[in-house]
């Protein structure tokens, strides 16, 4: 297990890059912190494979460093950093036997008989698959094959890392409820540092204790669940995170109010001047229809979700989501919305701006 | 009331390919059974025979060469063609122009006739104006396939590997491609060196392919009759006279429609017998999960 440093790190596919844009990866620093469990989340092509790709050691950074434990590894082979890493699409071995295929990586490192049949038989045990020892790999179902991979990569004990590409999207629903748990298990019990690999939230947050935001090609925000929810660093964590996400309205903003087509919104804190292109974020959680008060708008549609209602409404052309509770009213004469002044964000050119005299507690 | 769901005039719809197979098929296979099991004579005279052509042949020496001949030319160019056609494969560029390039270069010899192949061959390897027959007669060599029955066989087999070697290489090839990334390199991950990276991933993911290549050479090998007719024509002697060869020479050169027919017969049964076999493995293999 190690602390995974990424010093100035950047990749772009193409070899002389003549701009940002050509990036896959845009200019990164951040630690991995030892033992703890992070989730790389953004949609497809926004550069998180890439990473992963580098930190495992199957792609070489055009610029900056990678270190584990302070140890420079950025030209090491993959074989040499020690990591395991679970793909897709289960990758096993299909004419070896289920045994085989958990003990090749020992083998292959020259480990003796004994004590791979040893550890062998307590991977087995970990991943639930004891009595397919004797199996070959080929006849199984892809969720079996998913759990050998995993297994794989946790049969050596010294893995400085484990790394998970998307690992559950070839798995039934409710096979993946079991997978994760039964890695978030793995992961207190054995305390390995993990990067989870995937484009779905539920998944991040519910995995990770650490959730990393990527957006085209760039690390957007690193935070706890919690602090992504309630105070995402950039317009697309508020819109990608979340069920619906995030309203994202353009306002003006003058100290403590701000003025939607003339309307005024309370602002639960004073605000310096700001330039570019202002926006202000609320989730539809902190919005609330009302017959009186705040902004008027068309409801279009109501979705009941069981456990709560989503209300699709229209304020000037401009979407504006509300998630009411499963017994609040909607009437027809409710064609107001307000928002929690509290939980209202102020964002400039997509990134948030931080209030006067500091973050609210 | 219980509807009537069969009708029989249902039948005229499937007659125009039993009439097709009827006359591609059928008609001549049964022209060649009546054949073997008569004496036939001018004037279209027919005698019963019953399985005396049959019996015949099966104690005659000169068939039992002739598929002893057979059976090791098609061994010998399946253990050339199948190791060198996954060898070319794996060392072929991947993607890019020079992958384009090799495919299109090596499709090359497969379109070509195969009398054309023979008579290049033939050509190539005659030691008076042959380029290969020359040279190697030059550095001293004795090598003449007419007259030596070495050289013969090296060089019927030196062609058909020439030939048919692509073929097993391009199969092989689109085997390869089709395996994802993610096995390359949770091999690295896992340490595989690269003779386990063939063992383990390469080899059983083109098992498939490579047993339809190994199915149709042997196929093609044992039923070969132009290649080494048109260069050795069976010779010297009869040392390069395979079962096709020999069946041409009994039928048409002798005109011994009788035994002739018996062996057509019996060598159809053992390519069916040997593909039916092979596929059964096959298949038998596939379910095992091997």
């Amino acid at each position: 297990m190690a602390r995974i440093t990424l010093d100035n790190l950047a990749h772009s596919y193409n070899p002389t890059p003549s701009s940002q844009d050509d990036y896959a990866l845009k200019e990164l620093n951040y630690d991995w912190e030892d033992g703890e469990a992070y989730a790389l989340l953004g949609s497809s092509g926004c550069g998180k494979s890439t990473l992963l790709n580098i930190i495992s050691g199957l792609l070489m950074p055009s610029q900056g460093r990678i270190l584990f434990d302070g140890k420079d590894v950025t030209r090491a082979p993959t074989a040499e950093r020690n990591i395991a890493q679970v793909f897709q699409f289960p990758v096993v071995y299909d004419t070896m036997t289920v045994h085989d295929n958990l003990a090749f990586p020992l083998r292959n490192r020259g480990r003796d008989e004994t004590y791979v049949a040893e550890r062998v038989q307590e991977i087995a045990k970990m991943i639930g698959m004891e009595d397919m020892l004797r199996k070959k790999a080929r006849g199984l179902g892809a969720d079996a094959k998913q759990k050998i991979s995993l297994g794989r990569g946790m049969v050596r004990k010294d893995v400085n890392a484990l790394l998970f590409d998307e690992p559950l999207t070839v798995i039934d629903p409710h096979m993946k409820w079991e997978l994760r748990t039964q890695l978030k298990k793995l992961h207190h019990d054995f305390g390995h540092t993990m990067i989870y690999v995937t484009h779905d939230q539920t998944e991040a947050l519910t995995f990770a204790d650490k959730v990393v935001v990527m957006y085209d090609g760039r690390v957007v925000q690193i935070g706890t669940p919690e602090e992504l929810f309630e105070r995402p660093a950039h317009t697309f964590v508020g819109y990608f995170i979340g069920s619906p996400g995030m309203n994202v309205i353009p306002a003006k903003v003058e100290g403590t109010k701000a003025y939607i087509n003339g309307s005024e919104i309370a602002l639960g804190a004073g605000y310096a001047p700001v330039d570019g292109k202002v926006e202000i974020g609320v989730r539809p959680e902190f919005a609330r229809l009302s017959e009186s008060e705040g902004l008027p708008v068309k409801v279009r549609r109501v979705e009941d979700a069981g456990r709560h209602k989503i209300i699709r409404a229209e304020f000037f052309g401009q979407d504006i989501n509300i998630i009411a509770g499963e017994d609040d009213p909607v009437r027809a004469d409710m064609t107001r919305v307000t928002f929690d002044p509290a939980r209202v964000n102020v964002y400039a050119n997509d990134w948030r701006v931080a209030p006067q005299g500091g973050e609210a507690a | 009331m219980q509807q009537k769901t069969t009708n029989h005039k249902a039948w005229f719809l499937v007659l125009p390919v039993l009439v097709l197979v009827a006359f591609s098929a059928v008609i001549p296979l049964m022209t060649v059974v009546n054949y073997s099991v008569q004496d036939t004579f001018g004037n279209n005279q027919f005698f019963w025979a019953g399985l005396e052509w049959f019996q015949e042949m099966l104690s005659d020496e000169r068939m039992w060469n002739a598929l002893q001949r057979q059976l090791m030319f098609s061994g010998i160019i399946l253990a050339i063609e199948i190791p060198l056609g996954i060898f070319v494969a794996l060392n072929m560029p991947k993607s890019g122009f020079w992958s384009s390039f090799c495919l299109v270069v090596m499709s090359l010899p497969l379109l070509i006739p195969w009398n054309v192949v023979g008579t290049i061959w033939q050509i190539f390897g005659r030691v008076d104006i042959g380029l290969l027959g020359h040279t190697l007669e030059a550095l001293g060599i004795d090598y003449n396939y007419t007259q030596d029955t070495i050289s013969a066989w090296i060089t019927i087999i030196v062609m058909d590997v020439w030939h048919w070697t692509s073929l097993v290489a391009l199969l092989a090839f689109a085997g390869l491609k089709s395996i994802p990334d993610a096995y390359y390199q949770a091999a690295r991950i896992d340490q595989a060196n690269r003779w386990k990276v063939f063992r383990f991933i390469e080899l059983p993911k083109m098992m498939g392919v490579l047993m339809i290549a190994i199915l149709l050479r042997f196929m093609d090998s044992f039923m070969i009759y132009t290649e080494p007719f048109v260069v050795t024509g069976g010779g010297p002697g009869n040392a390069t006279t395979l079962l096709s060869i020999d069946l041409v020479k009994m039928a048409l050169g002798q005109f011994d429609l009788g035994p002739a027919a018996a062996f057509s017969l019996m060598y159809f049964l053992v390519i069916l017998l040997i593909s039916w076999v092979f596929y059964t493995v096959m298949v038998n293999l596939d379910k095992k999960g091997m």
